[in-house]
């Protein structure tokens, strides 16, 4: 029998025969599951009365190591799934655990009309900027200029604000972490499962493999020192000018209505 | 037994209400959307969900989601929005997910003719998903009918752990006619069965290879904490995609299992064919002027007969080897370029000539146009022969 060394908390959600994960070193996707998991944890929910959604794609595996009710559909469709799951059974707490092209580009209809309705499910949406499962192909939230396998010389186009994108069609809780901010992260989630409506955590993730070789990003720690340096806390952004924030991103509680 | 002029769309959603439907999802979409508008207020009614979903992708796919939480779930749409559900068809199959989808069916390609009947679709609902999968699907040519087979949808989904279809069309869906409503008490329902609530070392898709052995299914939220998967999976739901010996199990058991409950899935109606010469494959709206066209013929001193399949798939194709013994030539019309006529001749195999009658610009296949290519074309052949 595979040991987790994961720690107490964590040993209890694992299905220890399923792992080791399919993640390549560095990713970020084991941190963000594991901060989940603690927000999970602290937010008191029956873990048997709960649903884990799952996309396709590396974010499309974080569900498939924990022992829960789990169901892991077809690209794009997992917040649409959600949406059956918890209109029939609405004593079910439902969490969607989903990457940006996932979520943002098959599925980016599905992700603005639960938003619209302000379906009460959590979506996890795993940022990490890239399809890393297909080999590195630009995503919806590849920034400007950067490059991938579809875009060799760099994106010439304009990425998604998940969060913007989600408070205006309707979301009433948005927030965002990074897999820096573990800690940030864990409480965002926790606050997010209790939240009654549309929640939104969006998690900057890295990809070190393949955004990461592609933009010449360096280590995972060097991606991680990245997010610390270009992620700036929601309540101090108020005071700060739009050149000082050209660069960088908000994180912390956005919406909570 | 209530007494009701209806729609072959409300007696569909009736039937639904009646056989435990609780939960829908759909898109408008002409000729289907009087499904949808009356669910919405007779779901309410038995405590069921209704909700108009931003597309057909996402509806099919909250039905899977309330199905996998219990529910029995239905959709509705036509030819367009059957394409667009046909990759989350695949996902139900593997999941083994009951789930009804009603197409009536209108003619394409495309957008089409929206609001006239064809039977266009009848391979897009064996073949349409990627992958080699089973479906079942009944065809209805009257309101009681669509009532009927409705029920007979439902059962099948329930009791296979898999996705069913309705093939109604355009003719069928929108026409009125007086039937006599079930009592809901009486109907011979099949639920999907449940493990114990205790079981120990539950897995939801443990079976025999035949087929004929149904897992039980189990419901999110009840504490089994088990992963319903889209790729190949083992026993208990999990990814098997480097196993071949268990991808090769799955895909052959969810199609056996179809192959196995055949006979109980295939509903047909034999008319005047004991002494028949020419036999009539029909069905759908297409069986109502076939089964004129046997009374006109008849009237001749023809001896013409009708096989009305109400079942399309599983194909009912013992009844055709049985009567392609007796007769001399068969005639299948339908309302699109030949689409059922292929699988009749497979099980005749050129022991004797199958003649094709088809429309396609979205009217009616008239008995009279049946009765002459029996006369002029198919008794004028036989002679010749003989």
């Amino acid at each position: 029998m595979p040991r987790l060394h994961t720690g107490d908390l964590l040993d209890r959600y694992y299905l220890p025969d399923r792992l080791p994960t399919i993640w390549c070193p560095g990713c970020g996707l084991g941190t963000a599951t594991a901060a989940f998991l603690r927000g999970f944890d602290q937010a008191g929910i029956d873990r048997d009365k709960t649903v884990l959604v799952n996309g396709i794609g590396c974010s499309g595996r974080t569900a498939a190591y924990l022992d829960f009710d789990v169901l892991k559909g077809t690209h794009g469709r997992a917040i649409a799934f959600a949406t059956g799951i918890k209109l029939f059974r609405p004593e079910l707490t439902v969490v969607v655990m989903a990457g940006d092209g996932d979520t943002l580009a098959i599925g980016g209809n599905h992700f603005i009309h639960a938003a619209r309705r302000d379906l009460d499910i959590t979506v996890i949406l795993l940022n990490n900027q890239i399809y890393g499962m297909t080999g590195g192909q630009v995503s919806p939230t590849t920034p400007s200029g950067a490059k991938a396998s579809t875009a060799p010389t760099g994106f010439s186009e304009q990425p998604f604000d998940a969060c913007k994108l989600a408070e205006a069609a309707g979301a009433s809780y948005v927030a965002r972490a990074t897999v820096h901010h573990t800690q940030l992260l864990t409480r965002l989630v926790r606050d997010a499962l209790r939240h009654q409506g549309f929640s939104l955590v969006e998690v900057i993730s890295q990809c070190p493999q393949q955004y990461g070789r592609w933009n010449r990003s360096g280590t995972a720690l060097d991606m991680l020192d990245w997010q610390k340096e270009h992620a700036v806390r929601a309540e101090k952004a108020t005071n700060m000018s739009p050149q000082e924030l050209a660069d960088k991103f908000i994180i912390g509680e956005i919406v909570n209505q | 037994m209530t007494r009701e002029l209806l729609q072959g769309n409300e007696a569909c959603v009736e039937a639904a209400i009646a056989a435990g439907v609780r939960f829908f999802a759909g898109y408008p979409i002409t000729p289907a959307t009087e499904i949808a508008e009356r669910l919405a207020w007779r779901l309410p009614q038995v405590d069921g969900v209704f909700i108009q979903m931003e597309d057909e992708i996402g509806s099919i796919a909250a039905c899977i989601g309330a199905s996998v939480a219990g529910a029995k779930a239905m959709t509705a749409t036509s030819g367009p929005g059957v394409s667009l559900m046909l990759e989350n068809l695949g996902f139900a199959v593997i999941s083994e997910t009951p789930l009804v989808v009603v197409n009536v069916m209108r003619g394409g390609p495309s957008t089409g003719l929206p609001t006239f009947p064809a039977q266009m679709d009848v391979m897009q609902a064996r073949w349409g998903a990627h992958g080699d999968y089973p479906v079942v699907a009944y065809a209805p040519s009257s309101v009681r009918e669509t009532y009927d087979l409705t029920v007979q949808a439902i059962n099948a989904a329930e009791m296979l752990r898999t996705p069913t279809f309705v093939l109604s069309d355009a003719m069928v869906g929108h026409m009125r006619e007086a039937i006599d409503l079930p009592d809901p008490s009486g109907l011979n329902l099949m639920e999907r069965s449940r493990p114990e609530p205790d079981e120990e070392d539950f897995a939801p898709h443990r079976a025999g290879g035949d087929g004929s052995d149904i897992p039980p299914i189990a419901r999110f939220g009840d504490g089994f904490r088990f992963h319903v998967d889209s790729n190949v999976h083992d026993e208990y739901g999990f990814p098997a995609t480097e196993r071949h010996d268990i991808a090769d199990q799955l895909i052959r058991r969810l199609n056996n299992k179809v192959n196995a409950y055949a006979d109980e899935l295939i509903i047909v109606e034999e008319i005047q064919l004991e002494d028949a010469e020419v036999a009539i494959f029909a069905f759908g709206s297409t069986a109502r002027s076939a089964r004129e066209a046997v009374e006109m013929a008849r009237a001749k001193g023809l001896r013409v007969g009708l096989l009305k399949a109400m079942t399309l798939w599983p194909f009912p194709q013992k009844h055709v080897e049985r009567i392609t013994q007796r007769v001399n030539a068969w005639v299948v019309p339908e309302m699109n370029l030949g689409q059922m006529v292929n699988e009749v001749r497979v099980v005749v195999r050129g022991r004797s000539p199958v003649y094709q009658l088809n429309r396609v610009d979205g009217l009616l296949i008239e008995p009279q146009q049946i009765l002459m290519l029996i006369e002029q074309q198919v008794l004028s052949q036989m002679q010749e022969v003989t």
